[in-house]
Parts: structure tokens; C-alpha cells; sequence
């Protein structure tokens, strides 16, 4: 206390501003935190998994079920596919339009590559008798694959959306940070699959 | 065939979904109907929709968004409060051969609307509410980071609100108690639409709260004024932080719990069953992983409310600010990591047990620290009781002794015998009416003139606090003592007649509290009415500490016409002893947001498409689906969200402020 009126009576105290404060945009933090409130889902779905990864109930097991060379193939998809956006970032930030869409069109294609592949296999398994509602660990399975292969296809979603927007808006600030967030999206998504891939396919196939 | 055609249009839904055939319901439902009408007709006879449109439900403004969602909080509080009622009733007459008034079927459901409405409708609504309007006016912050998404937040909420209230009158809501835990809520034992109701209102509501909860971190980080380090926040601000983040950390857990109950429900998968290896515990544990931290969600910023009204009325600086953040933080974090303790019968073995029996523990010591804070507060300070501070004094008292209920309980020895018992019930209400209720009271006393420029009618808030409290013990500790000999809970009939008094002295008690319920709707009445009276013409009627008492009272759309740069934990009151006197002239245009419709558009397709989605309506559920995602694309093609609001109106305004702020100090 004492020494804040020592400071006021040495020098004129400023106590407002008639300029507006321009903080960074909060939007960047602002989803960062949502990724986190989204992980937190994705624990729970693997805690789930965890807990019934082997209630087979005397159906299927992950030897059975799992074509690994086909996941392997998918997983190349969603991996190239964080390459190819990672190549629209500098053109994004230089403010280069055109390459930018390109870069995002491909990666939009891979990640529609995955989800094609991954209904493939959904209904593969479902025709032969292993479908969600088989045991708890095909339920889990179905339920953690899936969730991750529908934030994928909000992702498609997202960039048609943005593939549109690019085309009429350019690359405004607004624009940039939308891609910026779609960006963090998808990393996102390419970081829980190799979570997937390693605890439900690999760990279920070895063990 | 037209049997078929029927199901297709409208799924499991027929006249046999009403209740024709039950008079208390049908009683209600007419009540209800005919009040609604009312409300419509006068806005209409009035030509208030446009009013109210224009400038309330499409709007993106802080302040009113927190009015609107306490006003939401208020209205559920009633119908809550209705079921308490009904409860304490049927409880207090059904012994030997009386079975009450209630059915079986029909008092379960009451006790889960009353849980499941308290918490997410009532609670939730009025703190987030509170957090809404008053911390961005601590921080000295124009608006939220995000306002489109705190109007979306609220809507969505008002959604999930509807569906609860829907099922009063279309089908049945839950039988299966607040959390509705697995297996009973599986299809197999609960086959109707009621856990669908719960299941719905209350997922669209998470989704609310989740995004309003970003959104107030999002808030606290980025947009503090000038100076305003951490450490000098004002600790409601803390609070707000603290209970958001824990927010942000729990309620995926419950949106997965949910989500995977739902698929259980409507595919046909074996979480939660008991066959094909299903885990119903996993469900417990999930939706405890939220449970518990809720309950700190809701009472960390009524510590915050406390805190703030402490210092203001005993006109001294907080004691320990400090050690009040760190318990607050520490408080966060123990939160998360108790939650097996509702379920020490589990079975998870004596070290599992021992380790959540002593992390429960452990919370009493932040919570005491706060407390004796609080004490050394008031400790030769120039105490003045108006109506905010009483409710503090009620609180320490009130809550204390819930503080240690909740210690024993944590004793899993003492809890193998207490689980499930009314002595477990009454120590929850304890601690949340005595702390989160008497704390929401309390801010709400305490804020209302800063939101409507009159203080509530003191005399008529003093009968609602002596409702309040007197009732609280009235109802509470007969509650206690039966629970102690044994009684269990959710129990609509008892045997033996020698325990009835302790439910009669309850059932006089609940009666007290409505008194309280009625003191305080009336003090917000007469405060209306003696407005010129208890009008607050300086926007700070209590000498108040912090930012938002140095803007007028109501506050402008704006907040602060020129942004405050803060030098101490007490800025409004550093301001007022170091002379500040606000500008007259010098504005600038100030940069705000624009009001937009599509958070009520959204959140109104949410609720078609849970409505559809409980009655089996497909055809219905897939429209709204897919109006849901066409507005919220069309909602990112519109670039223009912003505008500016002018020098000169922003000069106007200021002008109208009767007394430069700080004359008086």
C-alpha cells in the first residue's frame, strides 16, 4: 500500500486509456482450449475402451477383426494428410490464395480417402457378425474409431467451407485465423489416431 | 397400415403420451398452460416481441445474456422447488397403511426432475449467470471474448431446460435418481422416453455450458484491463477462472458417459449393460469424474461472491488474498481426484479407498483456510449487515457444519454405513443451500443494482433470508437424525410410524423455505416498486472495491467508456482514495459487437431434434440435423459482426451520469 503512494506522488498516475486496447484475438487460445475439452472426450472413450478391451463375451477378438495392412494403408492417409496441410500453412501466412486451396483440396482428399476406407471397414465387420452391438469390445471399438472417423468428416466439412470462403473472402485476418484453427483441428485428429492405432490395433493384435 | 404410417410420423409419440389420465399432472399442465398464455397475451398486448427480440434474445451483450440466464435460473428454481415441496409431503404422510398422495412410479420421477433441475437448471444457470455479467465488468472488459458463442451458450441451455419441462406433460421424465445410473437407466429396465429426456436436455445443455465455460477462460486470460496482473484480480474473478477451467476438464467426461449411454439406449452397443461384458460401474466412475468437481464448479464462485461481499461490507481490504487464490487453485485440483468416494461400496479394495477417503479429506484444509479468511476479514472491521453480509454470516454458520458431515462421510468405514442413507442427503443439501444457494442470494443482493440501478426492497430480502435459513434447519436436521438411525433415501413409504414427527418437523421446515422462496420474489416486486427510493444514481451504492462499481448503474452497452488502467487488487477503491475523476470529454467510437439470431435458431433446432430424437421420429431428427448444420455453416458466412458505436452517442451517454464518480471520496 505504502509504496503505491509513494509512486503517485512521484509521477502523474494514468488511470485510463481513451484508446480502445487491441489484445491479440482471443480465438486462438479460446479453441485451443476447446482441442482440450476434446481430448478430455477422447480419454474418456479410451478409458471405456480400456476397461472393456477384452470383454469379448465370446465373440471376436482384435486377432479376428483387424486387417492390419488396411489400417496401416489408412493411417498413411490421415499422415500424408497432415504433410499436405502442413504445405498450405507458409502459403496461407505469405497470403498466397490459390496455393493455399490447392494444398487444402489435397488434404481434404486424403481425409475423405481415410473416412471411405474406414466405413469400408466398418461395414466389412459388420457383415461378418462384429458390429457394435456384438460385445462391449466391438461397442468400444465402434465407439472410439467412429468418433475419431466423424471429427474427420466435420473436418471434410470444414474444408469445403473454408475452400468456399477462400474463394469469396481471400485471405483476410478472419480467413487466416479460420485456417489456423482448422489447422490445429487436424493435427489434432492425426495425433489421437496414432493413439488409436497404437493401443486399439497394434496392442489388441499383439497381445 | 395406418398404424405403421402413424409410427413413422410421429415414432412413439400418441394420445396415450399425455396425461389425461393423472389430475395432478393434468392440474399442472392447465396452471401452466393458462400462465403461459398470460405471459404471451400481455407481451403481445403490450408489443414487447420486437423489444425483446431485438434487444434480449438476439443479443451478444454480457450483461444481459447473465440477466437472462439468472432469470432462467429463477423460473426453474420455482418448478424445483415445487417438486421439493411435493416430496417433503408425500414423505411426511405416508406411513403405515397411508401410501401418500404420490405413486411409486411418479414420486421417482419427482426426485429426479428435483436433482437433475437443481443442479443443471437452477445452479448452474445462476452462477454461470452471475459470472456472466459481473466478471467482465471486474476485469474491465467491454464483452466476453466471444459473445456469439455466450448467446448460443445460453440458448442452448434454455434448450435443454424446455425439453425437462416438456416432459412433464409429454411422457415421463426419468425414474432413475439425478445422475440416472446404469444399468437401471438401460433400455431393458427403463424402456420409455423418460432417461431419453434426461438424456437429451441434458447433453444440449453440456454442450452450453462446456462452450460458455471456454468462453469465461477464454475471457479471463485475454482480456483483462491495463495492469491487471493476475494477482490483482478481484477474487470473484479467481474464482470464475478456477470453477471454468474445472468446467472445461469434467464435463467431456459426462458428455462421454452420456454419449455412450445413448448408444446403448439407441444402437443397441453393451457399455453399461449387464450382459455381452458390459461395465456398468465405468458409468458410475465417468459420471462421478464430473459429479464431483460440479459440486466445487458451483462453489468456488460463491466463495468468490463471499470474499467480495465480505471485504465491501466490513470496508477492508480481503485478508489473506493470497493464500485465498492458492486454496482456490489447490481446491480445483483435490476437486478432481475424489470422486470414488460416492462409490466406496464399489468394492475397490481398502488402499483404493483409503487413497479417495483422505484426498476428501484433504479438501476441508484450503476450505477451512478460506473461512478463517473470511473471519479475519470481518475481524475489527466497520461491519455493515445489509442484506449481502447476513447471507455471509448465515453461510459460515450453515456451511461448516456441512463441511464436517462431509469429512465423516469421507471416512469409508463411517460410509459403508451411511451410503445411501438420508444422513448423506442432508449433508449435500447442506452444503449446497447453505453455500452455493446462500452464495448465488447473496451475489444476487449484492449485484442487482449494479444490473437494474435499484437495490432489491431490504425488509422483504431480510423475510427471505430468515425463510431461508430458519428453514434450512427446520427441514434439514430431522433429515440428519433419521439418516443417522439408518433411514435410506428415494424411499416414498415408510412402515414405521415412530420416525414420522422428524418428517412432519421437515415438511414444516420446506414450508419455512418457501416463505423464503416467496420473501425474495417479493423484494425483487417491492424493490421494483419503491425503485425512486432504493435507486442507485451513482453506480456504487454499497462503496464498493472493484471495477464494476466505477460505470454507472445499469451499466452502458459499453461497460467503460475509456478502459481502466489498475494499479491495485482494489482498483474502484484505489481510484476513489487517490482522487480519480473520470473524463467528461476525449471519447473515442467504441468497437462492439453485433447482435445475431442464430444462437436462439440453433438452439431451437436442437431442441426439435432432441424432442424428435425421444419420440423415435426420425424423419423429424434427421431434418433438424440437418438444419442445424446448414445454420451453423450459413452462420460463418457472415463476415460482418462488428460495428462502431459513435463518439458523440458515447459522449451522450456519459453525460447523463448524474454524479462524476468519485466526487464523493
Amino acid at each position: 500500500m505504502t509504496q503505491h503512494v509513494t509512486i503517485a506522488r512521484e509521477e502523474p498516475v494514468i488511470w485510463h486509456l481513451a484508446e480502445e486496447e487491441h489484445p491479440a484475438s482471443p480465438t486462438g487460445l479460446g479453441f485451443w482450449i476447446y482441442l482440450m475439452s476434446d481430448a478430455l472426450i477422447f480419454a474418456s472413450l479410451f478409458a471405456m475402451f480400456g476397461v472393456v478391451s477384452t470383454a469379448f463375451a465370446g465373440g471376436p477378438g482384435p486377432r479376428q477383426i483387424f486387417d492390419l495392412p488396411l489400417v496401416a494403408l489408412n493411417t498413411a492417409f490421415l499422415l500424408a494428410s497432415s504433410i499436405t496441410f502442413g504445405q498450405a500453412i507458409p502459403h496461407m501466412e505469405a497470403g498466397r490464395v490459390g496455393p493455399t486451396r490447392f494444398w487444402l483440396a489435397i488434404t481434404g482428399l486424403l481425409g475423405a480417402a481415410f473416412v471411405g476406407v474406414e466405413l469400408y471397414e466398418f461395414s466389412h465387420m459388420i457383415a461378418e457378425g462384429a458390429g457394435p452391438d456384438r460385445s462391449a469390445f466391438l461397442s468400444s471399438f465402434f465407439a472410439l474409431v467412429g468418433t475419431h472417423g466423424a471429427h474427420v468428416t466435420v473436418g471434410l466439412i470444414w474444408i469445403a467451407t473454408l475452400l468456399i470462403q477462400l474463394g469469396s473472402q481471400g485471405l483476410s485476418e478472419a480467413m487466416k485465423r479460420r485456417v489456423m484453427c482448422l489447422s490445429m483441428f487436424w493435427h489434432f485428429l492425426d495425433i489421437i489416431w496414432i493413439g488409436v492405432f497404437t493401443f486399439v490395433y497394434l496392442y489388441g493384435v499383439i497381445r | 397400415m395406418t398404424d405403421t404410417l402413424a409410427k413413422t410420423v410421429f415414432g412413439r409419440l400418441s394420445w396415450e403420451s399425455l396425461p389425461f389420465h393423472e389430475p395432478i399432472l393434468l392440474g399442472t399442465f392447465i396452471v401452466v398452460v393458462l400462465l403461459g398464455l398470460g405471459v404471451v397475451g400481455a407481451v403481445t398486448r403490450f408489443g414487447l416481441w420486437g423489444y425483446l427480440w431485438k434487444e434480449w434474445f438476439t443479443s451478444v451483450d454480457h450483461k444481459k445474456i447473465g440477466i437472462m440466464y439468472i432469470i432462467l435460473g429463477i423460473i426453474m428454481l420455482l418448478r424445483g422447488f415445487a417438486d421439493a415441496l411435493m416430496m417433503r409431503l408425500q414423505q411426511a404422510i405416508a406411513f403405515g397403511s397411508n401410501p401418500g398422495y404420490l405413486p411409486p412410479s411418479h414420486y421417482d420421477q419427482i426426485f429426479t426432475a428435483h436433482g437433475t433441475i437443481m443442479i443443471f437448471f437452477v445452479a448452474i444457470p445462476l452462477v454461470v449467470g452471475l459470472i456472466n455479467f459481473v466478471m467482465p465488468l471486474q476485469i474491465g472488459a467491454r464483452d466476453v471474448a466471444f459473445p456469439f458463442l455466450n448467446n448460443l451458450s445460453f440458448w442452448l441451455t434454455v434448450s435443454g431446460a424446455v425439453l425437462t419441462m416438456i416432459s412433464l406433460f409429454v411422457g415421463e421424465f426419468a425414474r432413475t435418481g439425478w445422475l440416472s445410473y446404469a444399468p437401471l437407466a438401460e433400455l431393458a429396465y427403463s424402456p420409455d422416453t423418460g432417461v431419453d429426456y434426461y438424456l437429451w436436455s441434458l447433453q444440449i445443455a453440456g454442450v452450453g455450458t462446456t462452450l460458455s465455460a471456454i468462453n469465461m477462460v477464454a475471457t479471463i486470460v485475454k482480456m483483462r484491463a491495463p495492469g491487471m496482473t493476475m494477482m490483482k484480480m478481484p477474487v470473484f474473478t479467481w474464482t470464475a477462472l478456477c470453477s471454468n477451467v474445472l468446467a472445461i476438464a469434467i464435463f467431456p467426461a459426462l458428455t462421454a458417459a452420456f454419449f455412450l449411454l445413448m448408444l446403448d439406449r439407441y444402437v443397441g452397443t453393451h457399455f453399461f449393460t449387464n450382459e455381452l461384458g458390459g461395465a456398468p460401474m465405468m458409468y458410475w466412475n465417468m459420471v462421478w469424474i464430473w459429479g464431483h468437481p460440479e459440486v466445487y464448479v458451483l462453489i468456488l464462485p460463491a466463495f468468490g461472491i463471499y470474499s467480495e461481499i465480505t471485504s465491501t461490507f466490513t470496508g477492508k481490504r480481503l485478508f489473506g488474498y493470497n493464500s485465498m487464490v492458492y486454496a482456490t487453485v489447490v481446491i480445483t485440483i483435490l476437486s478432481y481426484l475424489v470422486w470414488l468416494h460416492h462409490f466406496f461400496t464399489m468394492g475397490a479394495g481398502p488402499s483404493v479407498n483409503s487413497f479417495f477417503g483422505i484426498a476428501t479429506m484433504v479438501i476441508a484444509i484450503p476450505t477451512g483456510a478460506k473461512v478463517f479468511n473470511w473471519l479475519f476479514t470481518m475481524y475489527k472491521g466497520d461491519i455493515r449487515y445489509d442484506v449481502p453480509m447476513m447471507w455471509v454470516v448465515a453461510f459460515m454458520i450453515t456451511f461448516v457444519v456441512g463441511g464436517m458431515t462431509g469429512v465423516l462421510l469421507a471416512i469409508p468405514p463411517a460410509d459403508f454405513v451411511l451410503h445411501n442413507s438420508l444422513f448423506l442427503v442432508a449433508h449435500f443439501h447442506n452444503t449446497i443451500i447453505g453455500g452455493v444457494v446462500f452464495g448465488l442470494f447473496a451475489g444476487m443482493v449484492y449485484w442487482f443494482p449494479k444490473a437494474f440501478g435499484f437495490k432489491l426492497d431490504p425488509w422483504w430480502g431480510k423475510v427471505g433470508f430468515w425463510g431461508w435459513v430458519i428453514g434450512y434447519w427446520l427441514a434439514w436436521t430431522p433429515i440428519y437424525i433419521v439418516g443417522l438411525m439408518g433411514n435410506t433415501r428415494r424411499v416414498n413409504h415408510f412402515d414405521d410410524p415412530s420416525i414420522q414427527p422428524y418428517f412432519i418437523v421437515a415438511l414444516i421446515g420446506a414450508v419455512v423455505i418457501l416463505i423464503g422462496v416467496l420473501g425474495f420474489v417479493m423484494s425483487i416486486v417491492m424493490g421494483f416498486v419503491k425503485r425512486k427510493q432504493l435507486a442507485d444514481t451513482t453506480g456504487d451504492p454499497w462503496n464498493g472495491r472493484t471495477l464494476e462499481w466505477s460505470t454507472s448503474s445499469p451499466p452502458p452497452a459499453y461497460n467503460f467508456a475509456v478502459t481502466p488502467v489498475v494499479h491495485d487488487l482494489d482498483a474502484w477503491h484505489d481510484m476513489k482514495t487517490r482522487g480519480y475523476r473520470r473524463p467528461a470529454s476525449g471519447f473515442k467510437p467504441i468497437h462492439m459487437p453485433k447482435n445475431t439470431a442464430a444462437g436462439i435458431i440453433l438452439a431451437g433446432l436442437a431442441t426439435v431434434l432432441g424432442f424428435a430424437m425421444i419420440w423415435y421420429i426420425w424423419w423429424l431428427a434427421a431434418l433438424a440435423f440437418a438444419g442445424l448444420l446448414v445454420t451453423a455453416i450459413g452462420h460463418t458466412f457472415n463476415f460482418k459482426r462488428d460495428y462502431y458505436i459513435p463518439q458523440d452517442e458515447v459522449a451522450r451517454t456519459e453525460a447523463k451520469r448524474p454524479l462524476p464518480l468519485g466526487a464523493g471520496a
